[in-house]
């Protein structure tokens, strides 16, 4: 029972880590509190929905959410959040209000009705796994948010892009001083946090399912993570979303009467201590 | 859309003289149009305008002019469209509503200003119970444990005598639980664990396993919305279905949770007062012609509200359409009896301002065109807010809790 | 010349019931208990440079405790002491925490503080009354009239005006202001930073304590929402659409976006991309607030 309660924290982990890696990625390098990123993973969700459904293939609609949210993410880096540039507390409320704009948007085309994204015959139905009868879906969710945890680390170590987006988390004025584009590369990693949630939304849509409110459930989450985690930290974002999503598991087990404290009373405390998180600095 | 939809503006001036009335009947209509309960407050505006188009948006010769207000999901946003209508509008009566928690804000409200307040979906028990007003009538809707009861019964007859509850964590929720553990248990079943989560639950995979391993012989499971679709996923995905029969509360199967789904949801039985899947002629005739409008088979806000809307018109009819007087509208609503309405059996109220229906066990199905409904298997006539207990002892007993669900 | 101006603003707010039909009076006393919630926030946004995503939570804990306590058979008024001196002792806290961060860190911190007293006020059904929420019966006898409601809350809106006006002007007012421009200087002058923002905190608190009191006897009812992350981001807006460092701008952000709801929502459902398109609209073309445009426009 407590290596199948155990899974199901590590599953809701994986899923959490893909959608907070994005926000910590924009949050570290371009400074943005992206509220709107809930928002992007329920734009994710509703496109692997579609495509998905109508071409009955799911990784085309993965793909299809990943291009399509980053593109929303071009249109809002370029269209509006380049305007505030360098006023973090107009950015975030410029988020907002885009992420209310969004959710109304989502309520008048798709309605308020709850989607699923449909899977693929070989990831539907249980699997043994110690014992126990367990989805092979939300394996297959842990295994591809190992996968991305691997991918994204080695980017971030082992490339040039990655090295800049290091720089540029601890130093800002660093960055600019080694005379690299930073324009390109902030728009990228805009780009990258959004695909990131709009991953997310087609891989929790197929088991959480897609509805008017799963925005803030999930940007709620997420937030969680960045905060104990700390800001641009990828392993902040790892640790931190193992914390919420085995918090959330084994406190809806051991103590459902105080299941939302059990994740932020945690949290609250380490924020006592560290205002930044486990891995963050001041900005 | 447009807010105000005036069904029909021509009155027909002598008619209305005669009676000593003027100008159109006023009615506010309250229902999520944004926020969780958006879907299902769609439908309410749906139900509700049907009915008024298939009368020519006439009552006994008055015009009508509905007002829609959104409540967004928000009591505090419901309160003040209620103010609004009310207070502006100089509406004659209120109608709708989704969610119990807008529900109780306005009945509260209503309380003071004396409004008739008709509330086919906001369930509640203790609305029509201990703390019933007189100007608050549930037409053709239900109190939360109504029908919690029979299913209970029905589920006893099918030999199971252990089973576990999973439901959300509110009144709604302890309500349809309570109703199902007090019958069942009276009957000489067990409830052996009773799991309450938090609304908007994202992820059910925790209590999967604690159901599989409970040594239960069926689970009932009280959940709307989105709540509904993922644990009825949960359940399948984690290879429950087949082994555990699922049972639920209306809410849990209604046609705004089944339509969007496929097998998974095939095969769970509930009881209500209401069948898509019912062979009834006006029932069948009511389901394709709401297919036929709005592209979807109805749900419990959809027919709920257009059977209300009949309710009260019908009323009205008996006092020559004299919405003003507020106590005759009240009696002569307390008094019809509906008929020929979607819900099948003719309807009348109890003593209390609560229906009481010939109550179907329904399971959900798949149609030949492949779309999923709930079909009548079992029918148990007159089943009344108290089914079995006698009211005034029923109400000295606590109103269901987490802590109380029936005397143990 | 402004004594002028003042009498004259207060004397039209207080005609206000002679005037209005009942729900429009409803409506104005809505948009003043806000714009006391607003004046709260902008005492942390506008005159310390902190900007708070909490003060919903603040105030709807306020609320909950006014009807809590007022079921429990304490007097209306004592509850109402009893609303205030909690949103104190929940800032005690909440600043405590909060003080040590900046900029963002600091709106997102609050933010998370707000969201465990939603999960508390949604969860902790044997007091909170869980998602339905508390109906209170608090609008008896004298309060019953909903034009003696309104000039109660003008009065006592007017006299928190007044103690914000002098509190900005105070000394320990003008070190605020002095610590948003440059903290490190500030604290090199060996002035205590820390302490003068968790007093501001504190006082914020109470401001919005006090808000969320009168909204209990307003509304007679409270539920999660009132305290939810919504509510937070709605007085923040209040302020900044009004203009944040100004005394007024609550009020006039408050009026702004409450009358705006009222029109938009006559017409469209979609009120929510209005109220979207409108924070996008502000921040991008006037981020000082409505007063601080038209301060521009008269330079």
């Amino acid at each position: 029972m407590l290596g199948f309660q155990l899974l199901n924290g590590l599953t809701f982990a994986a899923l959490l880590f893909v959608v907070a890696s994005g926000f910590t990625l924009v949050f570290g390098l371009l400074r943005i509190v992206n509220l709107a990123h809930g928002a992007l993973y329920l734009l994710g969700g509703y496109v692997a929905y579609e495509v998905g459904g109508r071409s009955g293939s799911f990784a085309a609609g993965v793909v299809a959410a990943m291009v399509a949210v980053a593109l929303a993410g071009l249109a809002l880096d370029r269209g509006l959040l380049r305007f505030v540039k360098g006023q973090d507390l107009r950015q975030v409320l410029l988020t907002v209000g885009v992420g209310l704009v969004l959710n109304d948007l989502f309520l008048v085309i798709w309605g308020g009705d709850a989607f699923t994204v449909p899977t693929p015959e070989a990831l539907q139905g249980a699997a043994v796994v110690m014992g126990v009868f367990y989805p092979k879906y939300r394996l297959f969710v842990l295994l591809a948010g190992v996968a991305i945890f691997v991918l994204l680390w080695l980017v971030m170590n082992r490339t040039r892009y990655g090295a800049l987006i290091r720089a540029g988390v601890d130093d800002a004025e660093m960055l600019s001083a080694t005379g690299v584009d930073q324009g390109r590369l902030f728009v990228i990693t805009f780009m990258l946090g959004s695909a990131l949630a709009g991953l997310g939304g087609a891989m929790g849509g197929a088991f959480l399912s897609l509805y008017p409110g799963a925005d803030a459930e999930i940007l709620v989450f997420s937030l969680a993570v960045v905060i104990i985690g700390g800001r641009g930290s990828l392993e902040g974002a790892a640790i931190g979303a193992l914390l919420i999503g085995l918090l959330n598991t084994f406190g809806q087990v051991w103590f459902p009467e105080l299941s939302y404290f059990v994740v932020f009373g945690p949290m609250a405390l380490l924020l006592a201590f560290r205002p930044y998180g486990l891995f963050g600095r001041a900005a | 859309m447009k807010r105000r939809i005036v069904l029909a503006t021509l009155a027909a001036p002598a008619m209305l003289r005669a009676q000593g009335t003027s100008g159109p009947i006023k009615i506010g209509l309250m229902a999520p149009l944004t926020g969780v309960a958006a879907s299902g407050g769609r439908e309410i505006v749906e139900g509700f305008q049907m009915y008024f188009e298939t009368i020519n948006g006439r009552i006994g010769g008055r015009a009508v002019e509905v007002t829609v207000e959104d409540d967004a999901s928000n009591p505090d946003t419901a309160l003040q469209k209620a103010r609004r209508l009310v207070e502006q509008g100089n509406v004659h009566f209120l109608f709708g509503n989704l969610l119990a928690n807008t529900g109780l804000a306005v009945a509260n409200y209503v309380r003071g200003t004396g409004t008739p307040y008709f509330i086919p979906v906001i369930a509640a028990d203790d609305l029509t119970q201990r703390s019933r007003l007189p100007n608050v009538v549930r037409v053709a809707g239900y109190s939360a444990s109504q029908f919690s009861r029979p299913l209970a019964d029905w589920a006893y007859k099918q030999g199971f005598r252990r089973i576990a509850t999973i439901s959300q964590d509110y009144t709604f929720g302890h309500e349809q639980c309570g109703g199902f553990a007090q019958k069942f248990t009276s009957l000489g079943g067990r409830v052996l664990q009773q799991f309450w989560h938090p609304l908007n639950t994202s992820d059910f995979s925790p209590y999967m396993g604690q159901l599989a391993n409970a040594g239960v012989d069926a689970i009932f499971a009280m959940e709307t919305g989105a709540d509904a679709t993922r644990l009825i996923q949960a359940y399948a995905s984690f290879g429950l279905k087949g082994r555990i029969p699922l049972m639920g509360a209306m809410n849990a199967s209604d046609q705004s949770v089944i339509r969007t789904m496929g097998a998974e949801a095939e095969g769970i039985v509930s009881a209500a007062h209401f069948a898509e899947g019912s062979t009834n002629a006006i029932t069948q005739a009511f389901v394709a012609d709401y297919d036929r409008r709005f592209q979807k088979l109805p749900s419990l806000y959809g027919f709920s509200h257009f059977s209300g809307a009949m309710w009260v018109a019908e009323a009205l009819k008996t006092i020559g359409a004299d919405a003003e007087n507020r106590e005759r509208l009240l009696a002569a609503v307390r008094a019809t009896t509906l008929t020929g309405s979607p819900l099948g059996a003719p309807v009348s109220l109890d003593a209390y301002g609560n229906p009481v229906y010939d109550a179907f066990i329904r399971r959900v199905v798949r149609r030949p065109d492949g779309k999923l409904w709930n079909a009548p298997i079992e029918t148990y006539p007159r089943v009344d807010q108290f089914w079995g207990f006698e009211p005034e002892a029923y109400m000295r007993q606590p109103a269901y809790s987490r802590a109380f669900q029936g005397p143990r | 010349m402004r004594a002028v101006f003042i009498l004259a603003g207060l004397v039209a707010l207080a005609s206000m019931p002679l005037l209005l039909p009942s729900y429009q009076l409803g409506i104005a006393s809505e948009i003043l208990i806000f714009s006391v919630l607003a004046m709260s926030v902008n005492l942390l946004a506008g005159y310390a440079g902190r900007t708070p995503l909490c003060h919903g939570a603040i105030f709807g804990t306020s609320t909950y405790v006014v009807i809590i306590a007022a079921a429990a058979g304490v007097p209306v008024w004592a509850a109402c002491l009893l609303g205030v001196a909690a949103a104190g002792g929940l800032s005690v806290v909440f600043g405590i925490i909060a003080v040590r961060t900046s900029g963002v860190y600091f709106l997102l911190l609050t933010l998370a503080l707000g969201l465990i007293i939603w999960g508390i006020c949604l969860r902790w059904t044997g007091v909170t009354g869980g998602e339905n929420g508390l109906r209170g019966d608090l609008r008896q006898g004298w309060l019953a009239d909903s034009q003696r409601l309104y000039w109660l809350i003008l009065v006592v809106g007017a006299v928190l005006t007044f103690a914000m006006w002098r509190l900005v002007r105070s000394p320990f007012g003008l070190t605020l202001r002095a610590i948003k421009d440059s903290p490190s200087r500030m604290a090199a002058l060996g002035h205590d930073v820390p302490a003068h923002l968790f007093a501001a905190f504190v006082a914020s608190g109470l401001f919005a304590g006090a808000a969320g009191a009168l909204y209990a006897l307003f509304n007679d009812f409270v539920s999660p929402t009132t305290v939810a992350l919504p509510q937070s981001v709605e007085g923040l807006l209040m302020a900044i659409v009004g203009g944040v460092g100004n005394i007024l701008g609550g009020l006039v952000g408050a009026f702004v976006l409450i009358a705006l709801e009222q029109f938009v929502s006559a017409y469209t459902e979609r009120w929510l991309s209005v109220l979207g398109l409108t924070a996008i609209a502000i921040m991008l073309f006037a981020p000082q607030g409505l007063l601080g445009l038209l301060q521009r426009k008269s330079q």
